[in-house]
């Protein structure tokens, strides 16, 4: 489906924590289109500094024509874009990229490390539509409680088994979401849908090779146009000859087809 | 008389067009990525993504970094080659009216030479537009674009093989612009286009690195246009074929100080990533200039800025 360009009124903005807001923005006809793990560029600031819009995977696609977008402030751009207010346009383009794919034959688990949790909440939601939520296995990391309480809950409030852990220890079992992910038993065939920082990626991945589980990974790179033209958010090939590209062939891979190194 | 209709039609060489914005290559895929986006038809070209004759697999990231009001780039040169372009993109540019310009790279003359010599059998190439000054890669373009010499050559040998108009792309990473383009109108250019990525680099203070793998990268954007604007003055005062100024260009109004300066059309490149209707709405508001200041045509403008 093609991209489309829309001015987005905010309809809502949660300050989740000091650096992570959600923003509800009314887009219907980029809603509409929307499938889990795409995403959309968003324009950071009317002027030229920063110049590049920013990608943002879609977190949540309500009745409505609302599309959420879940931002951590990183740089200067997601800053800008941190300090929009409701009733304020933001400037979006999408749905784009290959999102995840899914079926009812798999066993799911839903991993998510941070702001990577974002895109799986919409899609649980979708995967719930046909399926029962005892198919799904959520299991989130985070630096700390904050980070995560209120996305938590959202899962929760799906009817989904949550699974925590944190860094400090704040919330859930201490450590990371792998070790959440071991003592699991073999479900097969499972499906694993992951999303976080690139370290937790590939820990991830290490994991589902033991399990021999299968696996959709939504990776995150920097990039310029998000439409396949500029070429700049290249990732090396499993084969180690030659790149994808997270904004086309992406951002949504299956595990195997990219290298981990 | 009021000017109702202003007249925005230019020629480049033998390429007569309907109004003087292009879409920069590498900056517009093949033009595909963009029609849901753009009005393909509204264009006064459509330049595609750079050709080499085999395909390139580009630099390993991080390719890109932004920097105050500019971006840094260092793709390598990544594309499909010539026959994936004429088998899997030409077929869906055939069905736009826009004329379509394919910008061409290569390592040796003779990578130009067989590639102009391909692309001169497609009717729908209009007019091709010659890569000798891509920053990015360590051999070949870089050499083209900083010697008048090579410069020449390589045009020649284009010009030799293609029958339609040549635009010669050129480098501003040199001590002087006019002298290339002269070399490359001595060969038989029809036009220059100018300028393409301004070299720089960016270094990341945690990591303490450069920000880009390949180190160095070719500025573009805003930030440059200072700079292109210049350099399209100083090749205006010294050729006489038509220039096509590029470099920064993002509004209607930076797009008339171009061709104020000396250039007949002009190339929209970075501002396509951040707003992709940019092309029309710099149609659009050069048109609604022309009204407003009472100017019959868009061809009185090309280097007024010059007479003063």
């Amino acid at each position: 489906m093609p991209a489309l360009q829309q001015k987005a009124e905010i309809i809502r903005s949660e300050k989740l924590t000091d650096d992570i807001c959600r923003f509800t923005v009314q887009a219907p006809d980029i809603a509409a289109d929307s499938r889990p793990g795409q995403f959309v560029m968003v324009r950071a600031a009317e002027g030229m500094d920063p110049l590049l819009r920013r990608p943002f995977s879609i977190h949540q696609v309500r009745d409505g024509g609302l599309l959420q977008i879940l931002l951590k402030v990183i740089g200067k751009g997601t800053q800008a874009l941190s300090k929009m207010q409701v009733g304020q346009h933001m400037d979006i383009l999408g749905p784009l990229g290959r999102g995840f794919t899914y079926n009812s034959k798999h066993h799911h688990y839903l991993v998510g490390g941070g702001i990577g949790i974002a895109p799986l909440l919409f899609l649980a939601k979708q995967i719930l539509k046909k399926n029962e939520p005892s198919t799904i296995n959520v299991l989130l990391g985070a630096r700390a409680k904050d980070e995560i309480c209120t996305l938590v809950d959202d899962f929760a409030g799906m009817g989904l088994e949550v699974k925590v852990c944190t860094e400090d220890g704040s919330l859930g079992k201490q450590g990371l979401v792998t070790d959440l992910m071991a003592p699991l038993p073999d479900e097969n065939p499972a499906m694993v849908y992951t999303c976080g920082p690139y370290p937790m990626l590939r820990a991830v991945v290490g994991v589902c090779r033991d399990k021999n589980w299968a696996c959709q990974v939504s990776l995150e790179t920097i990039m310029a146009c998000g439409l396949a033209a500029c070429l700049g958010c290249a990732v090396l090939r499993a084969d180690m000859n030659g790149y994808v590209h997270v904004c086309k062939d992406g951002p949504v891979f299956n595990a195997d087809d990219v290298a981990w190194l | 008389m009021a000017v109702e209709q202003p007249d925005m039609k230019i020629s480049i060489g033998s390429l007569r067009l309907k109004n003087p914005v292009m879409t920069a290559s590498g900056t517009f895929g093949y033009g595909e990525e963009y029609a849901s986006l753009v009005n393909l038809n509204l264009l006064g070209a459509i330049i595609v993504k750079g050709i080499s004759l085999l395909p390139r697999k580009g630099n390993p990231p991080t390719r890109i970094a932004e920097t105050a009001c500019g971006m840094l780039n260092a793709i390598g040169l990544e594309n499909v080659g010539l026959e994936r372009f004429l088998s899997e993109k030409l077929p869906f540019l055939q069905d736009i009216s826009t004329p379509l310009i394919v910008n061409i790279l290569g390592d040796t003359v003779e990578d130009y030479q067989q590639l102009a010599k391909r692309l001169n059998e497609e009717e729908k190439v209009a007019a091709l537009e010659v890569n000798i000054s891509c920053p990015n890669v360590k051999q070949g373009g870089v050499a083209f674009g900083t010697d008048p010499h090579m410069a020449h050559a390589v045009t020649k040998g284009v010009r030799q093989h293609f029958k339609r108009p040549v635009i010669v792309k050129l480098s501003p990473n040199v001590t002087d612009i006019a002298e290339i383009a002269l070399a490359v109108e001595e060969a038989g250019a029809d036009a220059v286009s100018l300028i393409n990525t301004v070299l720089g680099m960016a270094i990341d203070i945690d990591s303490g690195k450069p920000k880009l793998a390949n180190i160095f990268g070719g500025l573009s954007g805003p930030a440059i246009k200072p700079i292109a604007l210049r350099m399209v003055w100083q090749v205006a005062e010294n050729v006489s074929i038509p220039i096509i100024g590029i470099g920064g260009i993002a509004t209607p109004e930076d797009a008339i100080e171009f061709l104020l300066a000396g250039a007949s059309a002009i190339q929209v490149g970075t501002t396509n990533f951040i707003n992709p209707k940019a092309t029309e709405e710099i149609i659009h508001g050069m048109g609604t200039y022309l009204r407003e200041h009472n100017i019959a045509s868009i061809r009185d403008l090309i280097g007024r800025a010059r007479h003063t």
